[in-house]
């Protein structure tokens, strides 16, 4: 019953379950962050992910299920908590009349030990804009303002739910070098996201979400190692021609095979065995292909091999 | 106090809620002084028939009658004329003995320029007032219509602002998720709802000044009661109405619905409250409900105040229901009050 052993949690939660009406959005889901970290939470779009975090920031609560967050538990300390905690909401809209340093200065004004505006400002990259109206700012900046709202409260632990939703790609890498930059300094960060190129990048672990459950827990590495795969090999054929799963699973080295949307994909252990005795399988059955592709395996494919369904059909 | 200044800012870089809290009243009261100006009663038109006997001698006795416009015309245009209501009376001479006069009985104006026609005749035709009479005009400060109206005007604009400026503040942020966001941090939620009574405050001076600056120097309303006083029933009616456009926020979620509720509670005061003409219009049943809602209370104190030089003893009833209204809003709004 000791304890001793275990390393401290920056954030720890037991079987929650958080239901709107008939829906069960989260189901009886486990987390552990350990302080330093950078964790990721991949899932499609309606996984619970947004509930889980939002809970985990004491804006949501459930129906069961315990958090503790630095030590602490919302229901006896929520203002020592708020103090400690940067948030960036998914949607947020900022008054449009305020400036990027306006703005600031009033998040700046409810903390008790504040970072300087400047120094926030400088971090998100946002000088040039310092006098500007929310109004004013493209997407990516809004982000990076709401990013720098989290982070003006010199949090310990950092929550962002959905950072780079619908950003464009320059201004996904600025914000991942934020974030970067922030762990860098040894703090928390607890991130959802359906992106796996995101989660790769970032996250130290990973706990793919679907239907309100944790699937499957590690770092991105052990996840993908996990599928026992090195290669993922896509390929469709001509004609409207269909070959059988069966078929393709006794191949040389493929391991799992799966067919989705005119394109099979086969997991394969060797591409350099694999890749010519497919070939030659489609040959003697007379297929002709149209396409051939392969990569090694990400998040995505773990994702599909663990629901059959890929992440962004949610 | 950040927040408070917040709500200075926002207000100001929006240009539209300036011109309606300050210039709109302002423009309202500057047209109905110009309305309700003094100045000679207006002139009513006549027409008077030509060419039929006696038609002469009748345009010399109308002619030069305080109070009538006289048009001579022949029969079918003047008919016309009084048809278009372009003349309020046709007088159709009858030899220089009789006379038919035509009008529309439901016009008042009708009716008094038959009247002022009728008595010319009969004195050009040489009838004698058998009563001496004298006449002295009433246009003294205080009791024309724009007196009534501007502490009626400064009532309503207390009224409108602080319901707006709050109901639209708090659910605008809840809409957007700022409200969310803003109890994500560590920021006091009491303060963040005091910011904007506060905000409203500094507003409310300016309301004040402008509105009783335009009253008393330009058009010449008597201030004849303690300043202080009014004041007074500034700030506490501007309490009062914060408590109620927090009501009105509390748990709407987009602006369209904020806007409607503000319209329903706004829109029987403006009514009823003795803004533009006197609550006691209103049947004797309707009168408890009247008086105690806030706007007549506001209305009927500053009313008593500047006209009449009340002091705090004879308008202590007022101040009692915006008071209530005040300690009843408040709680209730943040009992209701829905943060997401």
């Amino acid at each position: 019953m000791s304890s001793v052993a275990s390393p401290p949690r920056a954030l720890e939660v037991r079987g929650l379950v958080k239901r709107y009406g008939d829906v069960t959005a989260v189901d009886g889901l486990d987390l552990e962050i350990f302080p330093g970290e950078c964790f990721g939470l991949l899932g499609p779009n309606g996984a619970g992910k947004t509930t889980t975090i939002e809970i985990c920031e004491g804006l949501t609560t459930p129906d069961s299920g315990q958090v503790t967050v630095l030590g602490r538990r919302w229901d006896r300390d929520e203002q020592a908590l708020r103090e400690r905690l940067g948030i960036a909401l998914q949607e947020t809209q900022l008054s449009d009349k305020l400036s990027v340093q306006e703005t600031l200065e009033l998040f700046r004004s409810f903390y008790s030990d504040p970072r300087s505006v400047d120094e926030v400002i400088d971090l998100v990259s946002l000088d040039e804009k310092r006098t500007a109206r929310v109004v004013a700012l493209s997407g990516g900046q809004k982000q990076r303002l709401a990013v720098a709202c989290a982070l003006v409260g010199n949090p310990e632990l950092l929550f962002l739910d959905e950072p780079t939703t619908g950003l464009d790609p320059q201004s996904r890498r600025q914000l991942w070098d934020m974030v970067e930059q922030f762990k860098a300094t040894g703090r928390t960060v607890l991130l959802t996201t359906h992106y796996m190129d995101e989660a790769e990048r970032l996250a130290d672990r990973v706990a793919v979400v679907d239907h309100g459950r944790v699937i499957a827990l590690g770092t991105p590495r052990e996840l993908i190692d996990s599928l026992g795969a090195e290669h993922v090999v896509a390929f469709s054929l001509g004609h409207d021609a269909t070959v059988s799963l069966d078929t393709l699973r006794a191949v040389e080295g493929v391991r799992a095979a799966r067919l989705d949307a005119g394109t099979y994909e086969l997991q394969v252990t060797a591409v350099h065995q694999a890749l010519p005795a497919l070939l030659g399988t489609l040959q003697r059955s007379g297929l002709e292909l149209a396409e051939l592709r392969t990569h090694s395996p990400t998040l995505e494919d773990v994702f599909v091999s663990l629901t059959g369904r890929a992440l962004r059909d949610g | 106090m950040q927040l408070t200044l917040v709500r200075l800012r926002e207000f100001f870089r929006e240009p539209e809620a300036v011109f309606w809290t300050f210039g709109f009243p302002l423009v309202l009261a500057g047209g109905l002084a110009v309305a309700f100006r003094n100045k000679p009663p207006e002139a009513v038109p006549v027409g008077v028939v030509t060419g039929v006997p006696g038609s002469d001698r009748a345009r010399t006795s109308l002619t030069g009658t305080a109070g009538l416009i006289v048009d001579a015309l022949p029969l079918d245009s003047a008919v016309r004329a009084l048809r278009t209501g372009s003349i309020a009376v046709l007088v159709v001479p009858q030899g220089d003995s009789a006379v038919e006069y035509r009008f529309d009985r439901d016009r008042a104006e009708a009716r008094t320029a038959r009247l002022l026609v009728d008595e010319a005749l009969q004195r050009g035709a040489g009838r004698t007032d058998p009563v001496q009479r004298r006449e002295s005009q009433l246009s003294e400060p205080g009791s024309r219509y724009i007196d009534f109206f501007i502490p009626g005007l400064l009532g309503m604009n207390l009224m409108g602002s602080s319901v707006w400026s709050i109901a639209f503040g708090v659910v605008n942020a809840r809409s957007k998720k700022l409200l969310k966001r803003l109890t994500a941090t560590p920021m006091s939620r009491a303060e963040y709802l005091l910011s904007f009574v506060l905000s409203r405050l500094i507003f409310l001076a300016a309301e004040v000044v402008a509105i009783l600056g335009l009253g008393v120097f330009v058009l010449g309303v008597p201030m004849r009661g303690s300043l202080m006083l009014m004041a007074g029933i500034a700030l506490l009616a501007s309490f009062a109405f914060s408590g109620i456009g927090l009501l009105v926020a509390s748990r709407a979620r987009t602006v369209e619905a904020a806007s409607g509720l503000a319209n329903l509670v706004l829109f029987p005061m403006w009514i009823f409250s003795g803004v533009f003409f006197a609550s006691t219009r209103f049947p004797d049943a309707f009168r408890p409900f009247i008086q105690a809602l806030p706007l007549t209370a506001t209305n009927d104190s500053l009313r008593a105040v500047m006209l009449q030089g009340a002091g705090i003893g004879a308008v202590w009833p007022q101040l009692a229901v915006l008071t209530a209204w005040l300690l009843i809003s408040f709680p209730l709004a943040l009992r209701l009050f829905r943060w997401r």
